[in-house]
């Protein structure tokens, strides 16, 4: 119901620190007339009347991208982050507010009409388990996007992978939490398989191998702060719209389609990547307690991408065929933002400038 | 500094939510008796141009009988031979253009 309250020094000492997990998200910085409003309302005891003309200011002034939109992302981050761990100080009752669950009903028709008209899908013929997998990782394996992995793996300085990870926290502090939401939208093969992969992220039950603990390990190896949410006002719009259209797929059942689509592509992306960041950390001098989580995926994602493509996602089309799809819809979601983000990322690093909205001390 | 501000929603389904603001909670149920654990019967997938996916119970242990940790309970033994952390996969038969022919 309220906060949690950070603990204070006593007179005798420090309070023991509290174990890790129960963090907040910090409150993000305002980036526009619309996350203004909205944080107005949520810290300022301000009405809903703004929110709606701010929202009204940001759709007659739309020009270009939603996912690139500073404004529209921030203000999805914190509408989603309701869900999730919460905002600092402020009251969790806001998570099922009507006017909060309009305003991001809203939005996100906005962010689905633009990804359904730049991700064209082709009629699925074959919708039977083995032919939604084939296709699914025969998509992945066709992406032709910027590979940032090679990049860091053959280039990068230690300034290039603390901008990486720090793009990748936004995310992978609650990794795996996004696609969890459709284990209660899905049912039979298709939620064991769902749930077969989820339990490995989540370190089957071991605290110490959950996936978002790793990464914190990896982020705290290259020096950087592993608090939840430490980052989100450092990164660009195209960081923050990814979790955001994985939220996006997660909390609306009629979008599940795309969800399952969505982790598939997001497996089978992972594995060489990942060994190439591995790389690219080992040649720049890191040890295994800060690889962990590059090496940990190499392996993971290899038994993942198996279960999810067939498993999932043609466990899902077979029980039902209408979602197929939806289904590829969601795997060239995935495609489309890291190829965006990637882009910027090695625009940015090739002309020597920093990546993020300001430069990393 | 991370009090809440004490402000609370007050969207428009308010007057409905409030219908049952005094309902009682329900009594906690009795425990159930644990159930009896069965060990997991082993099986074995082969996937298409890639690795072996197996799921159960297993004993995995190196040529010299030391055990082997895979990690995680479902493991994808190598099956083109490329892999860099064998018997594990790592993925590596999406690149070195291994056709498994079932």
């Amino acid at each position: 119901m309220t906060t949690t309250s950070t603990p204070t020094a006593s007179a005798g000492g420090a309070a023991p620190a509290r174990p890790r997990g129960g963090s907040r998200m910090p409150v993000p910085a305002a980036r526009g007339p619309l996350s203004r409003a909205l944080l107005g309302l949520l810290l300022d005891g301000a009405g809903p009347e703004p929110l709606r003309a701010a929202l009204d200011e940001v759709v007659a002034a739309a020009d270009g991208s939603w996912f690139e939109h500073d404004d529209v992302q921030v203000t999805l981050t914190c509408l989603y982050e309701l869900h999730y761990r919460g905002l600092e100080g402020v009251d969790d009752a806001w998570e099922w507010d009507p006017d909060l669950v309009a305003l991001r009903t809203a939005l996100e028709r906005l962010v689905e009409a633009e990804l359904r008209a730049r991700v064209t899908v082709p009629p699925v013929e074959d919708r039977s388990r083995a032919a939604i997998g084939a296709l699914l990782l025969r998509t992945a394996a066709e992406d032709d996007g910027p590979s940032v992995s090679r990049w860091v793996a053959r280039h990068a300085q230690e300034r290039h992978v603390r901008e990486l990870l720090v793009h990748r926290s936004v995310y992978q502090l609650k990794e795996a939490d996004p696609h969890t939401w459709g284990i209660p939208r899905i049912g039979g093969a298709a939620k064991a398989a769902l749930v077969e992969i989820q339990a490995d992220e989540y370190g089957g039950g071991d605290p110490g191998r959950v996936h978002a603990e790793l990464f914190a390990r990896a982020m705290t190896g290259v020096g950087l702060d592993a608090t939840y949410g430490r980052y989100v006002d450092q990164v660009p719009a195209l960081t923050l719209a990814h979790p955001n259209l994985m939220s996006m797929l997660g909390l609306n059942r009629r979008l599940r389609g795309a969800l399952v689509g969505h982790l598939a592509a997001f497996e089978a992306t992972s594995s060489v990547p990942n060994r190439l960041y591995g790389n690219g950390l080992r040649r720049l001098g890191h040890d295994e307690a800060t690889t962990w989580y590059f090496d940990e995926h190499v392996e993971a994602d290899a038994v993942h991408e198996q279960i999810a493509a067939r498993d999932l996602a043609g466990g899902l089309v077979e029980q039902e065929p209408e979602l197929a799809e939806d289904v590829l819809l969601g795997a060239r979601a995935c495609l489309l933002l890291e190829g965006l983000l990637g882009a910027h990322v090695l625009a940015c690093w090739e002309a020597g400038t920093s990546s993020l909205r300001e430069p990393l001390p | 500094m991370t009090a809440t501000t004490g402000r609370t929603p007050r969207g428009a389904g308010d007057g409905i939510a409030s219908v049952t603001d005094d309902v009682p909670g329900a009594a906690a149920p009795a425990d159930d008796a644990p159930l009896p654990r069965h060990p997991r019967p082993v099986t074995v997938t082969a996937c298409p141009d890639g690795p072996l996916l197996v799921r159960g119970d297993v004993d995995w242990r190196a040529a010299d009988g030391t055990p082997l940790d895979p990690g995680r309970r479902t493991v994808a033994l190598c099956r083109c031979g490329g892999s860099a952390t064998r018997p594990w996969c790592d993925g590596t038969h999406k690149v070195n253009g291994f056709r498994s022919g079932d």
